[in-house]
C-alpha cells in the first residue's frame, strides 16, 4: 500500500515553522488518559488468563505476569488505581460543573452529553461512508468519541462495582442476595470482555489507525494538534472558535521532538499489547 | 581348580591337618595324580558323617567359585552363621547332597519344605508363576537371610520397597512383562518419603498393602486391593478416616455393593499418594471427582473458584471437598452434610470470614445457561450476550465502512493535490 506509507510519511515530517498548533486536551486528561489505558492494559492482561483459565495460554500468561498468586494483586491494585482516577474525574466534573459553574459541561456544544445533533452525525455519516451525502461537521466531541467515554462511564461502574462485590462478597453479602454473587462474576466477565473486545479494536481503528490518524492519533499524548488536523477532523468547533474569537486563546506550543518520540513508543507498545491481548481473547472465544 | 585338588583340599579340610600350606600347594599344584592318591588313601579311612558346615566351606568359602554355568557358588560362612538359618546344617537344606563328592547338579533348595504356610500362600499367589527362585528374589541372598525385624533383611519394613522395586520399576522386569512400572510413584508418595526420609517403620510399604507371600492380583475379590477390600486395607492405618467414609455416601455405596463407588485409591491413587494439602494434590483433585460428577465439575467451570484454581500454582481456591468434605460426604439434604443449610456458614466461613446468611446463598455450582435453574442469572448473561454481539456489530460495520470511506476520501485528495498517488 505505497499511499499509506506516504500517509504516515507525511505525519512523521516536522512541522513547518509557521504552523499553529492548538490546545485539545489539558496535561490533566491526558494524564488521566494514560492512568486509564495502562491500568486498563493491567486489568486486561490478568483479568483474561482469569476469563479464560482453560485456553492453552491462560498458564504462560499468568506465568509471565508473575505467577498466581501475583496475578490477582496486581489484578486488585490496578483496579484500586483506576477506581482513584475515576473518583477524581468524577469530582473534577462536579467541580466544574456545580461548584464554579462553568458552561458546557453537562449541556452544549463541548459537552460529553450526548445531543440531537449526535444523533443527526450519526446518520449523516453513515450515509456519507455510502457516498449518498456529504460528511457532517463535528463538534468538539463526535459521537463516537461520546460513545466511547461513556462506555468506559458505565463500565468502570458495573465492572467496578462487581468486581469490588466479589472482592468484599461478605461485606457485600450485608445488602445484596446471594445470587448476586453469581450474578457479579457474569456481568463483570462479559462486560469486561465487551470492554477489551471494543477498545482493542473499534477504539483503536476509529481513533488510531483509520487513515486521517494513522499510525496514532497523538493529541492524547501532546494535548496539541496542528491548526489543519483541527480544521479537517473538527470544522464546526474551528468556525465556533473563529466566530467567537476564541481561537488565539487556545493556542499551544508545538510539542517537542523528543516527547513525541516518546509517546510514540508508550502509544505503540500499548496497542501492541492490547492487540496481542484481543488476538488471545478471540483464539479462546472460537476455540 | 581341577576336580582333584579339591577333593584333596576336602579331606585335608576333614582330618584338620595342620598344614595349610600343603592344601594351598595342593590346589596351586593341581597335580592331579598325588592329589588322586591322597584323597583315595584318606577315604578309605573315613565312614560317612553329616556334612558340617565347616567341611562345606573348605570349598565354598572361595570367593571365586563358579558353577558350570558361571553363577557364583561361593558362601560367605561369617554372615551364614549370623543368619537366621545360621544354626542349620548344610545339607538341611540342600537335602539330595548325601556324600562327597557330590553331583555336578544339584536340585534347588525347597524352601517349604520347612515354611509350608509361606509356600502354599506363594503358590496361589501373583508370583507363583516365577522362573526365578521365588522366595530368593524377595529375601535376598540364600545364605544371609536375616529376620524380617532385622535391618539387614531384604524384607525389613524400610527395604520392602526397593526389594520390590528390583522388579517393579521402569526397564525392570514388570515393564517387559507388560506391568505398571510403581516403584518410582511410590517412592515420591507421602509413604514413600515417610519411609525413606524419615525412616518411618510405620510407614506403609508394598507388603502393608499386598500382602506378602499370598499376594494377589486386585482383581481378585480376596485380595486387600481389591475395590472392595480397599478402605479396609487402608483403613488398617487411617481408622479415623476409614470410619468418616464408611458413613459417608461413598462408603455407603461400597457397602451396598455399588463398586462405581469410589474408594480411596480413586482419589489418593494407589502409589502416587501425595499430601492432599499439596498443591500438586490440590490441582489433581477436582478433575478426579470430576471424572463421576461430570454436570458439577462443568459448573465448576465456571465459577470464580474454578477460574483462579485452573491457573496451576493458586492453589486456595475451593476444590471439591473444601466444601463437600473429603471422607464423609453426605448429599445436601442430610443435616450431618458440610453443605446442608445449617452449616453452609461454618463451611463457607473457612475461607471467607464474616460469612453470613445471605453470602451462603452463593451458588457454587450456578449455570447460567439453564433457564429453570438459575433464571436470574440465565437472563443476566443473555442480556449481557446481546449487549456485547449487538454493540461490536454495530461497530464493526461501522468502523469498516468508515475505513473504506475514508481511505477512498484520501486517495481523491491526494490526487487532486497533485500528489503521487495521481
Amino acid at each position: 500500500m505505497p499511499e499509506l506509507a506516504q500517509a504516515s510519511l507525511e505525519t512523521k515530517m516536522p512541522a513547518p515553522a509557521t504552523e499553529r498548533f492548538f490546545v485539545r486536551f489539558t496535561r490533566q486528561q491526558r494524564a488521566m488518559h494514560a492512568v486509564l489505558f495502562t491500568t486498563f492494559l493491567g486489568l486486561a492482561g490478568t483479568g483474561l488468563p482469569l476469563r479464560f483459565s482453560d485456553s492453552i495460554w491462560a498458564r504462560g500468561l499468568a506465568g509471565a505476569v508473575g505467577g498466581f498468586g501475583a496475578i490477582l494483586s496486581f489484578h486488585k491494585f490496578c483496579a484500586l488505581a483506576l477506581t482513584v482516577a475515576f473518583l477524581i474525574h468524577v469530582k473534577e466534573i462536579f467541580t466544574r460543573g456545580l461548584y464554579r459553574r462553568e458552561k458546557g459541561i453537562f449541556w452544549g456544544a463541548t459537552s460529553m452529553v450526548a445531543n440531537w445533533k449526535d444523533a443527526k452525525d450519526l446518520f449523516a455519516h453513515m450515509r456519507w461512508f455510502l457516498g449518498l451525502g456529504p460528511k457532517p461537521q463535528f463538534e468538539r466531541y463526535a459521537y463516537w468519541e461520546k460513545f466511547d467515554y461513556w462506555a468506559v462511564f458505565w463500565g468502570m461502574i458495573v465492572i467496578g462495582f462487581s468486581g469490588y462485590a466479589m472482592w468484599f462478597a461478605p461485606f457485600f453479602a450485608r445488602f445484596l442476595p446471594g445470587w448476586a454473587l453469581n450474578a457479579a462474576l457474569v456481568i463483570h466477565s462479559e462486560e469486561g470482555l465487551l470492554a477489551i473486545l471494543f477498545i482493542f479494536s473499534i477504539h483503536f481503528v476509529n481513533t488510531h489507525l483509520r487513515p486521517d490518524s494513522f499510525p496514532m492519533d497523538m493529541v492524547i499524548f501532546t494535548g496539541v494538534e496542528s491548526e489543519k488536523e483541527f480544521e479537517h477532523k473538527r470544522p464546526q468547533e474551528y468556525a465556533r472558535m473563529v466566530r467567537e474569537g476564541k481561537l488565539d486563546a487556545r493556542l499551544g506550543e508545538a510539542p517537542a521532538t523528543w516527547y513525541v518520540r516518546f509517546a510514540r513508543i508508550v502509544g505503540f507498545t500499548a496497542i501492541f499489547i492490547g492487540v496481542t491481548l484481543l488476538v488471545l481473547t478471540l483464539t479462546a472465544y472460537f476455540d | 581348580m581341577t576336580r582333584a585338588a579339591r577333593i584333596a583340599a576336602y579331606f585335608l579340610a576333614v582330618f584338620s591337618w595342620p598344614a595349610d600350606w600343603l592344601s594351598q600347594f595342593l590346589l596351586s599344584s593341581c597335580r592331579r595324580t598325588s592329589a588322586l592318591s591322597l584323597a583315595v588313601l584318606a577315604l578309605s579311612f573315613t565312614p560317612f558323617r553329616t556334612l558340617a558346615q565347616s567341611e562345606c566351606l573348605a570349598c565354598h568359602a572361595d570367593k571365586t567359585m563358579q558353577d558350570s554355568a558361571g553363577h557364583s557358588i561361593s558362601v560367605d560362612g561369617d554372615k551364614f552363621g549370623a543368619s537366621v538359618h545360621g544354626s542349620l546344617q548344610c545339607n538341611n537344606c540342600h537335602a539330595d547332597i548325601k556324600e562327597y563328592p557330590h553331583p555336578d547338579h544339584i536340585a534347588k533348595v525347597d524352601c517349604k519344605s520347612c515354611h509350608a504356610d509361606e509356600g502354599a500362600k506363594l503358590s496361589a499367589s501373583v508370583h507363583s508363576s516365577s522362573k526365578d527362585h521365588p522366595c530368593t528374589s524377595c529375601h535376598g541372598n540364600a545364605h544371609e537371610i536375616f529376620p524380617k525385624t532385622d535391618s539387614r533383611s531384604a524384607v525389613y519394613p524400610l527395604n520392602v520397597p526397593k526389594t520390590c522395586g528390583q522388579c517393579h520399576s521402569d526397564g525392570a522386569m514388570a515393564t517387559r512383562k507388560g506391568l505398571p512400572s510403581v516403584y518410582p510413584h511410590y517412592l515420591d508418595s507421602i509413604h514413600g518419603n515417610a519411609l525413606n526420609k524419615e525412616g518411618l517403620l510405620v510407614a506403609a510399604n508394598c507388603q502393608s498393602c499386598h500382602g506378602s507371600h499370598g499376594i494377589l492380583s486386585h482383581k481378585d475379590p480376596n485380595s486387600p486391593t481389591s475395590k472392595a477390600n480397599i478402605p479396609k486395607t487402608c483403613g488398617a492405618c487411617h481408622a479415623k478416616i476409614n470410619d468418616e467414609y464408611q458413613r459417608g455416601a461413598h462408603g455407603q455405596g461400597i457397602a451396598k455393593g455399588d463398586l462405581k463407588a469410589p474408594v480411596c485409591t480413586d482419589c489418593h491413587t494407589a502409589h502416587a499418594i501425595l499430601q492432599p494439602t499439596e498443591s500438586a494434590f490440590r490441582m489433581q483433585s477436582t478433575p478426579i471427582c470430576g471424572s463421576c460428577h461430570k454436570d458439577k465439575l462443568s459448573t465448576y467451570h465456571d465459577t470464580f473458584h474454578s477460574q483462579l484454581g485452573l491457573l496451576g500454582g493458586y492453589v486456595e481456591t475451593a476444590r471439591c471437598w473444601d466444601c463437600h468434605d473429603a471422607h464423609e460426604i453426605h448429599p445436601a439434604s442430610d443435616p450431618r452434610s458440610a453443605i446442608n443449610r445449617t452449616n453452609l456458614i461454618t463451611t463457607c466461613g473457612k475461607c471467607h470470614k464474616g460469612a453470613n446468611t445471605s453470602f451462603v446463598q452463593y451458588q457454587p455450582h450456578a449455570n447460567a445457561r439453564d433457564r429453570k435453574l438459575n433464571p436470574a442469572l440465565y437472563f443476566i448473561r443473555l442480556f449481557m450476550n446481546l449487549l456485547l454481539i449487538s454493540v461490536l456489530t454495530f461497530f464493526v460495520i461501522h468502523t469498516a465502512l468508515w475505513l473504506i470511506r475514508s481511505r477512498f476520501d484520501q486517495v481523491k485528495r491526494n490526487s487532486g493535490n497533485g500528489g503521487k498517488n495521481a
